[in-house]
C-alpha cells in the first residue's frame, strides 16, 4: 500500500472571525503545509475541510491532533485531523 | 481530490451512526508450545503471547487516533488448546485456561479465544479432557472464550459431542449462577467453524493458519440502517440491495485499511476481513432495526427471513469487492441480548427461538446470546444444538449456538450481562422432550452434499 502523508483537517461549528487564521496558525507552527481549503455552511454550521501535507511536520499526527483540539476549544469549534487514507479508501476504488 | 460531502459522510458514519472496527484479532499459533510438562508448556504459551501481542493494544490505539475510527476491541485467538495441552501429562487443563487469562491480561486484551476442541468426528483424550474442563475454566477465568466444533459438512454431526455440550452448557451456567450464567456467553458450539474468525466468543487460530496473523471484524448496522431509512418507502428490492451493497463496501474498506495498517505496523501478515454486520446494545446499532427499516412492523414477523436473506447477501456482495481477502463468519449477526431491536422484538412477542432458527439458515451465524429458562433440560439444549448444526451441515455454512440457561430464571424474566453482551428477556423453550433422540448417540452421517469430488 502506498503511504500518503496527507491529512484531512475538519472544522465544525458556528462561524466567527478568525477560524481559518487560527487553524492555519497551528498548522504553520508545526510546519504542516496546507494544500487545499474548502468550506460550506450546513444547517447554519460552518464546515471547513483542509487537506494538508505532514511530511515535513515537526510533530506526529497524535500531537498535532491535540494542538488542533486545543485551538478548537479556544475558538469554540470542533477541530479534528485524520489521515487522508481513511477517506480515500472508503470513497475511491 | 476528495469532495467535502464525501468527507462529511465518513465523519457522520463514525460520529452519528456507530461505524467502528469491532475487533482487531491477532491469531497466534501455539503449536510449538506443547510439552510433556504442563508448567513448561504454559510458560512457553505465556512467553509467546507476550512476544507477539505485546504491542497489539498500543498499535490499535495509534491507528484509531490517526485515522479517526474507533477500534472497539483488541483480541487474541490461539491454536485450539486441546491440540497444545494434549502432549502434557496432566488432567488439569484449567491450568492452561488460567495461563491464557494471565497472558491476555498482561498484554491488555479483553478476550482471548481458543479454549477449543474440534470434535466433529470424535474425541481424542485431550479433546475430552478439554471439553470436560470448560465449566471450571470459564468459572475461574475472566477473558478466556471457549468453543467446540461438533459438526462439519464433511464429517456429519457428532451426536455424542452434541449431547455432552448440552450438559457442559448446563454446568457452566450453574458454576456462574451468581452472574446469571455468564460463563455460557463465552462458550460457542459450532458446525463448520471457520479457522480465521476474529469475533468472540468463537475465535480460534486454526491448524491451517500461519504462525501469526491479523484478522479484522468490522461493524456498521447503524450505517446500513440510516441508509435504508433515507430511501423512499417505495424503493424496490433492487434499489434496497444496491444501497446496502454500497454501504457494505464503504464499511468494509475501513476494515481493509485498518487491518493492513495494523499488520504492517506489527510486522505480521494480514489475514482476512470478516464482512459481518455486528450489532451492539447501543441505540441504533441494531440488525433488527435494519429489517424494520425495510418495512417490517417488527423483526421476527412474517417476511423477516426474506428481508434478512436480502440484507445478508447484499452485505457480502458489497463487502467482497472491498477486501482482497474475505473470511471468518462474514454475514449479518443476529444475537438477541446484544441487539436492542431484537430484545424489543422478543418483548413484543414477535421473535421466538423457532423464528431465529429459520433466520440462521440465511445469515451468519446461529442462535446467539439467547437466554432460556434455567430449568431447560440438557437434552433439550443438545437437541437445539443438533437442529442448528443440521442447518449448517446441510447448507455448507457455519452455524453456532450460544445459549444461556440462566439459573433460576423463568420466561419473561430479564437478565443483564452488561457491556457489549447486553441483556435480554428469558425466551420460552418447547416443553416437548427430545431425550430419546439425543440419547442414541453416535454420529449423524455426512450429507450427500459432502460428496463433491
Amino acid at each position: 500500500m502506498e503511504r500518503s502523508q496527507r491529512i484531512i483537517v475538519t472544522v465544525l461549528g458556528h462561524d466567527r472571525v478568525g477560524i481559518i487564521a487560527g487553524v492555519a496558525g497551528v498548522l504553520a507552527e508545526n510546519n504542516v503545509n496546507i494544500l487545499d481549503i474548502s468550506q460550506t455552511i450546513l444547517q447554519e454550521f460552518l464546515v471547513m475541510i483542509m487537506i494538508a501535507d505532514i511530511s515535513g511536520s515537526s510533530v506526529d499526527l497524535g500531537s498535532l491532533k491535540t494542538r488542533l483540539a486545543e485551538k478548537g476549544r479556544e475558538l469554540g469549534v470542533q477541530i479534528d485531523a485524520q489521515h487522508e487514507d481513511a477517506f480515500v479508501y472508503m470513497h475511491r476504488v | 481530490m476528495l469532495g467535502i460531502h464525501e468527507i462529511l459522510e465518513t465523519i457522520k458514519m463514525i460520529q452519528e451512526e456507530n461505524l467502528d472496527i469491532r475487533t482487531i484479532t491477532m491469531g497466534i499459533s501455539l503449536r510449538d508450545c506443547g510439552d510433556a510438562d504442563a508448567k513448561t508448556a504454559c510458560r512457553k504459551i505465556r512467553d509467546k503471547i507476550a512476544r507477539y501481542a505485546g504491542r497489539l493494544v498500543t498499535v490499535g490505539e495509534e491507528i484509531a487516533r490517526e485515522y479517526g475510527i474507533p477500534i472497539v476491541n483488541k483480541r487474541i485467538a490461539v491454536t485450539p488448546i486441546a491440540l497444545v495441552a494434549e502432549s502434557a501429562a496432566t488432567g488439569d487443563y484449567v491450568y492452561f485456561a488460567r495461563t491464557m487469562d494471565d497472558a491476555a491480561a498482561a498484554v491488555g486484551v479483553n478476550f482471548i479465544g481458543g479454549y477449543t476442541a474440534l470434535v466433529h468426528k470424535g474425541f481424542t483424550g485431550g479433546d475430552l479432557r478439554l471439553v470436560e474442563s470448560i465449566p471450571a475454566a470459564l468459572q475461574e477465568t475472566e477473558r478466556v472464550c471457549a468453543s467446540v466444533n461438533v459438526a462439519t459438512t464433511k464429517a456429519g454431526i457428532n451426536m455424542d459431542a452434541v449431547a455432552l455440550m448440552g450438559r457442559i452448557i448446563k454446568e457452566t451456567a450453574a458454576r456462574t449462577a451468581d452472574q446469571n450464567g455468564i460463563g455460557c456467553a463465552k462458550l460457542v458450539v459450532f458446525a463448520n467453524a471457520p479457522e480465521d474468525n476474529p469475533f468472540m466468543a468463537g475465535a480460534f487460530h486454526g491448524a491451517g493458519e500461519p504462525e501469526c496473523v491479523i484478522n479484522v471484524g468490522v461493524s456498521g448496522p447503524g450505517v446500513v440502517k440510516r441508509a435504508v431509512e433515507r430511501l423512499s418507502p417505495d424503493a424496490d428490492m433492487g434499489l434496497l440491495a444496491e444501497k446496502i451493497k454500497k454501504m457494505a463496501f464503504k464499511i468494509t474498506r475501513m476494515g481493509e485499511l485498518v487491518g493492513r495498517e495494523a499488520a504492517r505496523r506489527l510486522g505480521v501478515p494480514f489475514g482476512i476481513v470478516d464482512l459481518s454486520l455486528a450489532p451492539t446494545p447501543a441505540v441504533g446499532d441494531s440488525v433488527a432495526e435494519i429489517l424494520e427499516a425495510m418495512g417490517l412492523d417488527r423483526c421476527g414477523g412474517p417476511g423477516t427471513t426474506a428481508a434478512l436473506a436480502l440484507l445478508n447477501d447484499a452485505v457480502k456482495k458489497g463487502g467482497a469487492m472491498a477486501s482482497a481477502y474475505v473470511g471468518g463468519l462474514s454475514g449479518a449477526f443476529i444475537p438477541v441480548s446484544e441487539d436492542a431491536g431484537m430484545v424489543r422484538a422478543v418483548e413484543a412477542g414477535a421473535l421466538t427461538i423457532e423464528k431465529l432458527e429459520a433466520m440462521t439458515a440465511v445469515c451468519s451465524v446461529g442462535l446467539d446470546m439467547i437466554v432460556v429458562p434455567g430449568d431447560t433440560p440438557a437434552e433439550t439444549l443438545a437437541a437445539i444444538i443438533a437442529d442448528e448444526a443440521a442447518i449448517g451441515v446441510v447448507n455448507n455454512k457455519t452455524t453456532a449456538v450460544r445459549v444461556i440457561p440462566a439459573p433460576g430464571k423463568k420466561p419473561g424474566d430479564r437478565v443483564e450481562f452488561g457491556g457489549l453482551l447486553g441483556g435480554a428477556p428469558v425466551m420460552p423453550v418447547s416443553r416437548f422432550s427430545p431425550a430419546g433422540f439425543v440419547r442414541r448417540g453416535g454420529r449423524i452421517p455426512a450429507p450427500i452434499q459432502s460428496l463433491g469430488n
